[in-house]
């Protein structure tokens, strides 16, 4: 995840306390591995030590858009229409998983 | 079956050769998530 982008999680977060218990972040990479260390940044820190995030431990929650929880709520038709074809292309049951494991690690550390 | 997203605040982060921003914020909004910083990354 790029510098820019670290810094303003960092700000929202640090500047909205009260409104931090329902803030989250969702994903769109096209490969799990490369979510997962986005993911990583923003629960963690970021696992490069380049960012503002470095060493920073947002614990937020964390969430990829394809994963089952978020597709059970967003109306069938808008999710088809935007998401439709990706999900013939990534394994969204292993996405759901490796996600809810990374949310388990960040809500124990 | 409940809405648990609802009222949450999100924070997008798309991808170019993933899926983008604009894609994922209109999902979450229609599922009556407030967007609050949605962007797309490219990686070169």
């Amino acid at each position: 995840m790029d510098a820019d982008n670290q810094a303003n999680i960092k700000k929202i977060a640090e500047e909205d306390r009260d409104a931090l218990n329902k803030i989250i972040v969702v994903l769109g990479a096209g490969d799990i591995e490369g979510a997962e260390i986005s993911a990583e940044t923003v629960t963690v820190g970021d696992p490069s030590f380049a960012g503002p995030l470095a060493g920073v431990s947002l614990r937020l929650p964390v969430y990829h858009i394809l994963e089952p929880e978020l597709k059970d709520v967003i109306p069938e038709d808008i999710y088809e229409e935007n998401l439709g074809i990706w999900t013939m292309t990534l394994d969204i049951n292993e996405i759901g998983k490796r996600f809810r494991a990374i949310r388990e690690k960040s809500s124990n550390a | 079956m409940q809405n648990w997203l609802e009222e949450k605040k999100a924070i997008v982060i798309g991808e170019r050769d993933g899926i983008q921003g604009p894609s994922i914020a209109k999902c979450l909004e229609a599922a009556g998530v407030t967007i609050v910083y949605a962007v797309t990354e490219c990686f070169v």
